[in-house]
């Protein structure tokens, strides 16, 4: 058994909104082993980004209701603002979905370094060789540093946001949607990368958050598929994609069109519906109105349970 | 139906216009009705130039556009230009910033009344938006009167769409319309693509996403900094890609069923392969598009 780094039991994050609380995330419960990298897949609304954000800053409208978080044997104060400074960059990192927004327009891009590193306290000189070292890994040059961001494409700055983010060799990883705006190429040599961090041992483990299946599982050892706040089903990678047990993670991976399908050829049908609102979802099952299987007892809140060695999901018609 | 010429598009940049930025170059390809050709790159390639041109939102630098065999660039005066439009429509990438957030969402079926079809009673236009409505998969008792917050983004597209058919149109742009929407109500609006396209419309489908274009496409051009690189019908492009450049692409693709290695394997063991275009007697590294078969021609520009 490896050595569990993130713990994270029953989380629920609701939204303060003026027409009561917006349920984003309501009680997750999953822990990733040292060097896991778990994709977290699901649609807009299902709750993933909440739970990203979650575990490393939350907003002022972001109110933590119950559960705990553990990060290498210690809590994480998530919901706690000062607190969780010294974890920050240090523990817990994260690449934003933008990273063209990250960095500041007006700073060439090894000034905007420095002046962030040591106002962590933390000196500079002692970095600088690790930092070219890694920045060389993903491909870019020294000379990177004297360009401002406006000269560096889209994925170049993904890049040196990666490079960032993990130069403190931070436990946990959160990576948000990073390869949604890059185009295919630049796409997989991204997500390669970040792998390869994992690999040489920069980060420890890593969510990648996406809503991507087919390029998430490049990379993930598991995978987690959200649904309405809740997680729906976790697996290895390969279980969700060819042996998937909740209705959802079907329904959805039958409706993603890949290259050699063809519409005149094998007409693919989507799910019908939309998700239920979060701001008072229904009792119950939140999949059901739109699951072919429900019955009576989905009335009822099935439990995240594990179906099979390492094989988490929650629905009724899903066997032990 | 369509036909573009050897259109290019140049545009000014740097300080007083002094650099040129070649954004589409010497581009040739047609659309027919009932066929769906999806304009397939990466960014920067110039399929969104493309579909502006064909739009009228900016005009071409040379080539020609031809629309049911007249020029679209000597459209001239408010009558001509808006019986051009009452053919040809667009959709596009955001339905959340397409509409005015103050209104109730079926307002766009209102200006295109006012602009379109002032004589037309109103119970008869209500029965064409519901048939309009009904054709794009909506419930017209679900949609109308609502704002747009209160619609999700599959319905807000699918309103776009339903109000480009209110026109009596015989070409559709739909450029990236579905990459905003969630994996479970993409496929619906290709599908919905697909169903149009069997009533005799010619979509010109414009896509960054390789298995998108590959699914609902007849004909794919693949576009690699505003030059066609691969033409062809889909089948032929996707299933023995010519170009090392598409063979590439495609290998980069995520695939489900796939890994990136065994694409990469499969690709070191075919090898990438040269251009044949260049073999079959184009100019070694700069030729236009050469035919290769039948409906398949190959383009290559690595040596410029």
């Amino acid at each position: 058994m490896r050595r569990v780094s993130l713990d994270v039991t029953d989380l629920a994050v609701y939204y303060r909104t003026l027409r009561g609380d917006v349920r984003a995330l309501d009680g997750v419960s999953f822990s990733l082993a040292d060097g896991e990298i778990m994709g977290l897949a699901g649609e807009s609304g299902s709750g993933k980004s909440t739970l990203a954000k979650s575990l490393i800053r939350m907003d002022g409208r972001m109110r933590r209701i119950r559960g705990r978080v553990e990060l290498d044997g210690t809590e994480l104060p998530v919901d706690d603002q000062r607190a969780m400074v010294p974890f920050r960059f240090h523990e817990v990192s994260l690449i934003p979905q933008y990273a063209m927004s990250a960095l500041n327009p007006t700073r060439r891009i090894g000034r905007m370094i420095r002046e962030l590193i040591r106002s962590r306290g933390i000196d500079y000189t002692a970095v600088h060789p690790e930092l070219l070292r890694r920045l060389e890994l993903v491909g870019l040059d020294a000379q990177v540093l004297d360009r401002f961001p406006i000269e560096l494409s889209g994925g170049m700055k993904q890049r040196v946001v990666m490079v960032l983010s993990t130069l403190l060799d931070p436990s946990l990883l959160i990576a948000d949607e990073v390869t949604s705006a890059l185009d295919v190429t630049t796409q997989r040599s991204v997500a390669e990368a970040l792998a390869g961090f994992r690999d040489r041992g920069f980060i420890t483990s890593m969510i990648f958050v996406t809503h991507d299946l087919a390029l998430v599982h490049q990379i993930a050892d598991t995978i987690m598929v959200m649904y309405a706040g809740r997680p729906a089903e976790k697996a290895s990678s390969r279980t969700v994609i060819e042996a998937p047990r909740h209705p959802y993670t079907r329904m959805l991976l039958s409706s993603l069109p890949e290259v050699g399908v063809t519409f005149s050829g094998k007409r693919l049908e989507g799910i019908p519906g939309q998700p239920p609102g979060l701001l008072d979802p229904p009792e119950g099952c939140r999949f059901r109105d739109r699951c072919p299987l429900a019955f009576a007892k989905c009335a009822e809140e099935p439990p995240f349970t594990e179906v099979a060695p390492g094989h988490w999901a929650a629905c009724w018609k899903v066997e032990g | 139906m369509l036909d573009l010429r050897q259109v290019s598009k140049t545009y000014r940049v740097g300080a007083f216009g002094g650099r040129r930025l070649h954004a589409v170059r010497g581009v040739d390809f047609s659309v027919r009705p009932g066929e769906v050709v999806s304009l397939i790159g990466e960014s920067g390639s110039g399929k969104s130039t493309i579909g502006k041109m064909v739009l009228r939102l900016i005009s071409a630098s040379s080539g020609t556009i031809a629309f049911e065999g007249a020029d679209i660039a000597g459209l001239r005066g408010h009558a001509r230009t808006k019986e051009y439009y009452s053919r040809v429509q667009g959709v596009f990438q955001d339905p959340f910033s397409c509409f005015n957030p103050i209104f109730p969402a079926d307002r766009v079926f209102e200006l295109v009344r006012a602009e379109y079809a002032g004589a037309v009673s109103q119970a008869h236009w209500r029965a064409r938006v519901e048939d309009a409505l009904t054709t794009v998969g909506l419930d017209p008792a679900q949609v109308l009167g609502k704002f747009p917050h209160q619609l999700s983004g599959g319905q807000l597209q699918r309103l776009l769409i339903a109000r480009a058919l209110l026109l009596d149109i015989r070409m559709l742009v739909a450029d990236e319309i579905i990459s905003m929407l969630d994996a479970s109500t993409r496929i619906d609006v290709l599908n919905l693509l697909g169903d149009l396209k069997a009533r005799g419309l010619g979509i010109l489908f414009i896509t960054h996403d390789l298995s998108l274009g590959n699914y609902i496409s007849d004909t794919a051009v693949i576009l690699r900094r505003g030059r066609v690189v691969e033409r062809g019908a889909t089948s032929a492009a996707f299933s023995a890609p010519a170009h090392p450049y598409t063979r590439r692409l495609l290998a980069s693709v995520p695939q489900l069923h796939t890994s990136w290695q065994q694409a990469d394997a499969r690709l070191a063991q075919e090898g990438e392969g040269e251009c044949p275009g260049c073999a079959a007697g184009g100019r070694p590294g700069e030729h236009g598009p050469v035919d290769l078969a039948d409906d398949h021609a190959v383009g290559c520009y690595t040596a410029a």
